[in-house]
């Protein structure tokens, strides 16, 4: 099948690469560029395993065509991490407050809730859950995520009262 | 002599060892993207497979055409049941003494079924391929209701076989018909019934459902023909189990193969099995001498691997006309698809079914069981529970509630009537097994304490008087339940898979600089191994959690064990672990004596040194110890400081609790809101309360799913109907309501450090109490029992039984 050349911005670098016009970002990311964080859950856009954030958007990259995503700039959670390498608070606080089991929704759920925090700073717990309802996870059940969540929330708006 | 500054309490706290809420050390990889799962591993020239799968639930293959397949560019084989045939890998053994298709050769026996195995470039190129097989079936009838598989006229669906009169399992009396599985006394149970004051009988169902971890099954198989050296790269709970098949299987050594569980995103029963792509995956590494990638999506997760339950129960139970129980009795309908690929101990084909007398003292009890086949696919899975535990628990649990119901009694009430008393531990079932330990009265009463359990059946007496008044459409119901499991399978005297002691695991090697490697026949899903083991042996050889390394999933260098399932890893890989580090305890007590020129018996232990007993300041630190035992020439001992426990547990561990849940339930609608969810669990030790927390949490959104939602539902014609997760229930963080945790602490006397594991108590308890409560909503109306799933649906058809619909 013939390729097309496509352009990005992913985790602040440039990126510029060959690929089949179906193939999926997911799949792009993973398996060309190497970014393994984001993961495939259900190939049907439910359980946000795959999620990254494009252009400001938390979106499912496995619903996503790498084409849609030409020009675009793009954030997974290999690229959250402060420019120093110090982890993200929500990365922080999901170890924190044991946030996590098996890891496999983790990255997704991360992602989102990056994207939950810029465009709400200050959630209620009722806001954070129906935030990451796109986001499924089999382990945890969800009460230590929203906990994690709203902790970082604070300690971010704390770090901005800080810098003000 | 070093560390004299620090207090004995810093020092323990250092060693962040049992009872720590110690943080997990495998999260700074996975919070980071850094994870390293199946679907992760790239290899230089590594191929796809995919299957292609049956649309039919039963048809005879007439003919396979692959020309158009092998003929697009990319594609590099298409494997079918005639290639696997010359090697006799057409079929595989199963878990539980059957057989199973790993690529269909003359007949397909349930829609989703594996008829060839597609070798590509990459994923697209094999899905085209996928396209272009053409199968020619014929459609035949279809067995879908397993109450009807043994009818005289019901197809034949196993012709592989025809004429077999004796099963894994004993005789069968039918084409469909597996096995036959008896335990108790029927003749006591059956007079017992006949005098009691009061037998209530239910049919009670639970239904097909799914496991579904979030990462699906897969693997990536290399075969190394210059060595001869076979790597497996795979989602596997039981890695040495599988290595011991795939060289039965492939007759190749088994020292040439090696295993590997990478991170497993979530396992909770779907990766015990063998599957036919693990198969298909190293067959075609064998024929194309390159590794092939081999993981399945969604829609072939659902359809092909590993359901759970599918158990038709009938029950009777007896009683005094004031509440005591005196007999019970259950027949099982068990559907196990088309091929028994169950995962049970060998000598359980209906696992530990018979712990279903629960947590009550009832004097006689009878359990048959009835595996059949139908045109539905195999598994038989426990998820999250153990073998069968949590049928059996739903099923006394409602049991129960129908008891109270027909007494006309309160449920809690007739349970503490009938909870085992404390003093009678260790407690003998009627059924056989012996209880280890248990405080059940003080958990119930703790339980309806914390709720205010009378005030919550006043508050539902009120809204019942305030419904029939028509001021309110919504109906309170309050579920309770009991529940003790019966985990860590298992002694070698009764529980092996495929011959296989259920032992299993620990070897620790101390480093000079004291710090220490254990490795572990189990692997981690989920659980948080490498936190929780290195605190059980930071507390027995005095060395900082922090400074041990967990590693398991490797055969080439963990010891051999049989996984981490039915919750094994805590009551047997955790007690080799403490017994491994006894070990190293042992000569480290030797060592210290050498050291401090004193008889072994004048030191005693104290966190992290042995100190001479009366003047602690003369002591070797666990550190001191192991530099020495690199460095110095001992008589009489071996340099090093090494140890291997294989450990073979005397008995299961009994965790067991107490769960209130309350609903509101709106009649109009058939929502069902979860108000208010309180969980007691008693699991023994308690090694980390964080990580027990979030089992809990984990264990009880799992119940919610199966309670309220989750089926796997096929029509008539074999088509399943939930294939995707728009139509399998998986709560999200909406539906999921907040958990109330809470435990007493009964440790094993019979495990090392008194630990029971908790991990599936959420989901085998979880269950009855949503299913009691939903029940209960409508008791007053005369509801006995209604079948799960309690979804909007079947709980607003409920309603318009009873006529409360507008």
């Amino acid at each position: 099948m013939a390729k097309m050349h496509v352009k990005m911005t992913v985790n602040g670098k440039p990126v510029e690469a060959l690929a089949e016009p179906r193939t999926l970002l997911i799949h792009f990311l993973r398996e060309d560029l190497g970014l393994t964080g984001p993961h495939i859950g259900c190939d049907t856009s439910h359980c946000g395993a795959c999620t990254v954030d494009l252009n400001g958007r938390s979106i499912k990259s496995c619903t996503v065509f790498v084409a849609q995503a030409n020009g675009a700039e793009l954030t997974t959670i290999e690229g959250i991490a402060g420019a120093d390498g110090a982890p993200h608070p929500l990365q922080k606080a999901f170890r924190e407050h044991h946030g996590l089991q098996c890891g496999f929704c983790t990255p997704g759920m991360i992602t989102r809730a990056m994207r939950l925090l810029e465009e709400n700073p200050n959630p209620t717990d009722a806001e954070i859950r129906n935030g990451i309802s796109g986001n499924l996870c089999r382990c945890t059940g969800y009460q230590n995520i929203v906990k994690a969540i709203s902790a970082a929330a604070a300690e971010m708006a704390g770090a901005r009262e800080a810098a003000e | 002599m070093s560390g004299q500054v620090a207090s004995a309490g810093e020092r323990a706290e250092k060693l962040q060892g049992l009872g720590s809420a110690r943080k997990r050390v495998e999260d700074a990889r996975f919070t980071q993207g850094k994870g390293n799962y199946v679907d992760d591993i790239k290899m230089p020239g590594m191929l796809f497979g995919d299957f292609v799968r049956s649309p039919h639930a039963h048809a005879r293959i007439k003919g396979i055409n692959k020309d158009a397949a092998l003929a697009l560019p990319g594609v590099h084989a298409v494997l079918t049941a005639a290639d696997l045939k010359p090697l006799n890998l057409h079929y595989m053994p199963t878990l539980a003494g059957d057989v199973q298709a790993v690529l269909a050769e003359e007949k397909v026996l349930f829609q989703g079924q594996e008829v060839a195995f597609i070798v590509a470039d990459n994923r697209y190129v094999a899905a085209d391929a996928v396209d272009l097989v053409e199968v020619d079936y014929e459609a035949l009838p279809v067995v879908i209701d397993p109450l009807k598989a043994m009818a005289d006229d019901a197809p034949v669906l196993r012709e592989d076989l025809a004429g077999k009169t004796e099963g894994a399992h004993g005789p069968r009396r039918h084409h469909n018909h597996i096995f036959t599985w008896e335990v108790g006394d029927a003749e006591a149970t059956g007079e017992a019934i006949g005098r009691a004051d009061v037998v209530a009988r239910e049919f009670i169902s639970y239904q097909r459902v799914h496991p579904c971890p979030l990462e699906t099954c897969g693997c990536v198989a290399s075969m190394d023909k210059v060595n001869g050296q076979l790597t497996v790269w795979g989602t596997f709970q039981a890695p040495h189990a599988v290595r011991t098949v795939a060289s039965l299987i492939s007759n190749i050594p088994e020292h040439k193969i090696r295993i590997v569980s990478p991170d497993i995103g979530g396992g909770f029963g779907n990766k015990v099995g063998v599957y036919p792509g693990y198969i298909c995956a190293i067959v075609a590494s064998i024929v194309t001498g390159v590794p092939i990638k081999w993981v399945e999506d969604r829609i072939e997760n659902l359809s092909a691997t590993a359901f759970a339950r599918d158990y038709h129960m009938t029950g009777e139970i007896a009683a005094t006309s004031d509440g005591t129980i005196t007999a019970l009795k259950a027949h099982v309908i068990a559907d196990h698809g088309a091929f028994d690929s169950c995962a049970d101990p060998t000598r359980f084909p209906a696992g530990f079914f018979s712990i279903c007398t629960g947590s009550y003292d009832i004097p006689v009890a009878h359990v048959t069981v009835d595996g059949v086949y139908t045109n539905k696919a195999p598994g038989g899975v426990a998820y999250r529970c153990s073998f069968r535990v949590t049928e059996a628990s739903y099923f006394i649990e409602r049991m129960i509630d129908v008891l109270a119901r027909k007494l006309d009694m309160d449920p809690a009430e007739l349970r503490l009537k009938n909870l085992i008393a404390k003093n009678r531990f260790p407690y003998t079932s009627a059924l056989g097994w012996e209880y280890d330990s248990g405080d059940y009265d003080t958990a119930m009463k703790k339980a309806l304490g914390a709720v205010g359990y009378d005030a919550l059946r006043a508050e539902q007496k009120a809204n019942r008087e305030a419904f029939a008044k028509g001021e309110t459409r919504s109906l309170m119901g309050i579920g309770v339940a009991f529940f003790t499991e019966i985990v860590g399978a298992g002694p070698i005297k009764n529980c092996d898979i495929l011959g296989l002691g259920m032992f299993d695991s620990c070897e620790i090697r101390i480093h000079p600089t004291g710090s220490a490697i254990a490795r572990l026949g189990t692997i981690s899903q989920g659980q948080g191994h490498a936190t929780t083991f290195a605190q059980i042996l930071a507390t027995e050889i005095g060395i900082p959690a922090e400074n041990i390394t967990i590693e398991e999933g490797d055969t080439d260098t963990a010891p051999y064990g049989l996984g981490t399932y039915g919750s094994r890893s805590t009551p047997v890989a955790g007690a080799a672990t403490a017994m491994a580090g006894r070990k190293i305890r042992a000569k480290a007590q030797m060592i210290a004596a050498y050291l401090l020129e004193v008889h072994e018996g004048d030191l005693e232990w104290d966190i992290d040194r042995f100190q001479v007993k009366g003047a602690p300041e003369r002591c070797k630190t666990m550190a001191e110890i192991a530099f020495a035992s690199y460095n110095q020439a001992i008589p009489g001992l071996e340099p090093g400081l090494e140890a291997v426990s294989y450990y073979d547990p005397p008995n299961m561990t009994y965790p067991f609790g107490a769960y209130i849940c309350v609903v509101d339930i709106d009649i109009d609608t058939g929502v069902t809101s979860i108000r208010r969810f309180y969980a007691l669990d008693d699991c023994g030790t308690r090694i980390n309360p964080m990580i027990i927390e979030g089992q809990v949490h984990g264990g009880l959104t799992e119940a919610l799913a199966i309670a309220m939602g989750q089926e796997l539902a096929y029509d008539e014609g074999g088509n399943l109907g939930q294939s995707s997760f728009l139509d399998y229930f998986l709560p999200t963080a909406v539906e999921t309501p907040v958990w109330e945790t809470d435990h007493t602490v009964t440790p094993s006397p019979h495990h090392p450090i008194g630990a029971k594991g908790v991990g599936e108590s959420p989901n085998v308890g979880g269950v009855s109490a949503f299913s009691n409560a939903v029940n209960d909503a409508f008791a007053h109306l005369g509801l006995i029992h209604t079948q799960m799933p309690h979804d909007h649906w079947r709980v607003w058809k409920t309603a318009e039984r009873l006529g409360l619909t507008a």
